[in-house]
This record gives structure tokens, C-alpha cells and sequence, in this order.
């Protein structure tokens, strides 16, 4: 499926999801060649049609940060690491964000497991391939994967892993993991 | 924008200000991962430093995200300064998404090697 434009720069998208402060501008900062940017985007709520959003309209625009990294593979091959914003309300904007994206890693913190549940419906509802990350904070009581999945109730082919996500060894075996399991939904018996 | 920011105090000028208010235009359906390139054309009378900002950061091909880190500006503002210069044929946009939804094996590989050899 080459497309003989191979020479053309080749920019890939990461999001990276979970919910609040669970450690999204760490794992970007991890492995970014850049330090972590907190860009800003627009939200407007013209023709948005989000229900979160009643009793604010007239209200134009506001910003809203998004982690934003960088890891060239070579000239003309980059990754793009988006930190999606956690709150539900901004979700409009991940339909952008997720579309074309190479995948996702969903960042779960096992003493609330529950803030991580939207992001993994929304992108098995989108079909974008996602592994778990649980990240293992300092005095958080460690639980196996298996437990991990279970509570998730997570397919079989979807990876989880523990990491730490201020370690760049741990954060470079994250996106490895992602990037095998984009490419497995590519190209093996479950491939759209 | 260094003209318009003080030290202590901040931007003089609310980011919106520089695009007038706007908040979509023709730039809307930019990706943030779209390559922004500049033609070269000669530049129109009129074009804000932002602007000029952006034709210069994009002699080489750089991402609309790229671009808001280089200038420091909201993705949203880039987004419309970014339209206006495309409508007067000042820069060019590949969109990363023409080539398919989802990058091909090939490149899915070279991403797995490159990250191992980080």
C-alpha cells in the first residue's frame, strides 16, 4: 500500500488520554526531543452541539492546553504526542484529534481506575487502537495487569502495561507497545 | 510578537486581537499535523509580523502544531493566520490525512525501529 510518495514528510499522531493529573505532560515530557509545550486551542461553541456546554451560551471562545510533543525517527518521519484535555466537555476536540491518529495510550492510576473509563470507551467506540498504561505513582498499591484488565474489562488484544511515566526507558516501552499494536490492527485477522 | 509583550506584564495584545476577532475561517480544517510550506510567492501588502512570522518559519516544511510552539500563539490563531495565507497563495498545506486514514505498514515499522534505537 506504499503510495510512491515515500519521499514526502511523513507526520504520525499520538494522543495521549486519561484523566486528571494522571500524568499526561510527564509522559510527553518523558520522551519528547522538545520540553513539553502546553499549546492552546480554540473552543467555540458554535455548532458544537455539546449538551455540557448549556448555560454558557454567548460564550464564544475560550482556550483550552493540550500537551503537545515531538520525537523525530528521521528526516522527513515525525511523531506528533498530543495530551488530550481531560474533561468531558472538551471532547468535541478529540474527534479531530483522534482522526488519523496511529493510536492512543490511555494513562490509568489504579487508586481512581474509574477516571480512565471514558477515554477507553471513546476510543473502542472510534476504532483507534489504544494500550493501557497504569502508571505506578510512588506509595500507589501495585496491582497486576491481569487485575488491571478485569476491571477495565478490556479485550484480550489490548496491552497493558505498568510503567512510570517519568522514566524515558518506561515511556519509549509505552509508545513501542502502541506502535505494535497499530501495526497488529493493520495487518492481522481483525484488520479494518 | 516580542513588540507586543512586556516582560513583567505580559502580551499587550489578547491573541484574538491579532486576527480580529475571528475564530474560524478558511483555515479551520487545518490538522494540527498538516505541513505548512511557503511558495515563495512575493508576499502581499498588508501581512501582520505574525504572518511574516510564519512565512519564515515555513520555508521548510513545518506542522501547523510546530508552527503555535514557534510563534508562541494559540493553535486557533495560527490556524486563521494560516488561512489567510493560504487563500492569498502564500503557503501550501499537505494534508496528512490525504494519503488514508491510518499510516501504512512500512512506516508503522521504521516508527517501532526508531523509537527502539532512541
Amino acid at each position: 500500500m506504499d503510495s510512491g510518495l515515500s519521499e514526502d514528510p511523513v507526520a504520525l499522531k499520538i494522543l495521549i488520554a486519561g484523566g486528571f493529573g494522571v500524568g499526561k505532560t510527564t509522559l510527553v515530557g518523558a520522551i519528547s526531543e522538545i520540553k513539553p509545550l502546553r499549546t492552546e486551542e480554540v473552543l467555540s461553541d458554535v455548532g458544537v452541539g455539546v449538551d455540557d456546554l448549556d448555560g454558557v451560551e454567548g460564550k464564544t471562545t475560550t482556550t483550552v492546553a493540550m500537551d503537545f510533543g515531538r520525537i523525530t525517527i528521521r528526516e522527513g518521519l515525525v511523531v506528533y504526542l498530543f495530551g488530550t484535555p481531560g474533561q468531558e466537555r472538551f471532547w468535541f476536540m478529540w474527534d479531530e484529534l483522534s482522526y488519523g491518529a496511529l493510536g492512543a495510550v490511555v494513562i490509568a492510576d489504579t487508586r481512581r481506575l474509574t477516571d480512565c473509563f471514558p477515554s477507553i470507551d471513546y476510543f473502542e467506540q472510534r476504532g483507534t487502537p489504544f494500550v493501557v498504561a497504569v502508571n505506578c505513582f510512588d506509595g500507589a498499591a501495585t496491582h497486576s495487569v491481569e487485575d488491571v484488565r478485569i476491571a477495565l474489562d478490556l479485550d484480550d488484544d489490548i496491552p497493558v502495561l505498568l510503567c512510570d511515566v517519568r522514566r524515558r526507558t518506561s515511556a519509549k516501552e509505552v509508545m513501542i507497545s502502541l506502535v505494535e499494536h497499530s501495526l497488529r490492527t493493520l495487518t492481522g485477522p481483525g484488520a479494518r | 510578537m516580542n513588540q507586543w509583550m512586556d516582560e513583567e506584564a505580559g502580551p499587550f495584545v489578547r491573541p484574538y486581537a491579532l486576527i480580529r476577532g475571528r475564530t474560524r475561517s478558511s483555515g479551520e480544517n487545518l490538522d494540527l499535523i498538516a505541513m505548512v510550506t511557503a511558495t515563495g510567492e512575493p508576499p502581499v501588502a498588508g501581512l501582520g509580523p505574525e504572518q511574516e512570522a510564519i512565512l519564515r518559519a515555513a520555508s521548510t516544511p513545518i506542522s501547523v502544531a510546530d508552527v503555535a510552539v514557534e510563534l508562541d500563539l494559540p493553535v486557533g490563531v495560527v490556524r486563521v493566520l494560516l488561512g489567510d495565507l493560504r487563500d492569498n497563495g502564500l503557503v501550501s498545506v499537505s494534508s496528512p490525512s490525504s494519503a488514508g486514514p491510518r499510516p501504512n505498514e512500512r512506516i508503522l515499522k521504521e516508527v517501532i525501529n526508531g523509537l527502539r534505537a532512541l
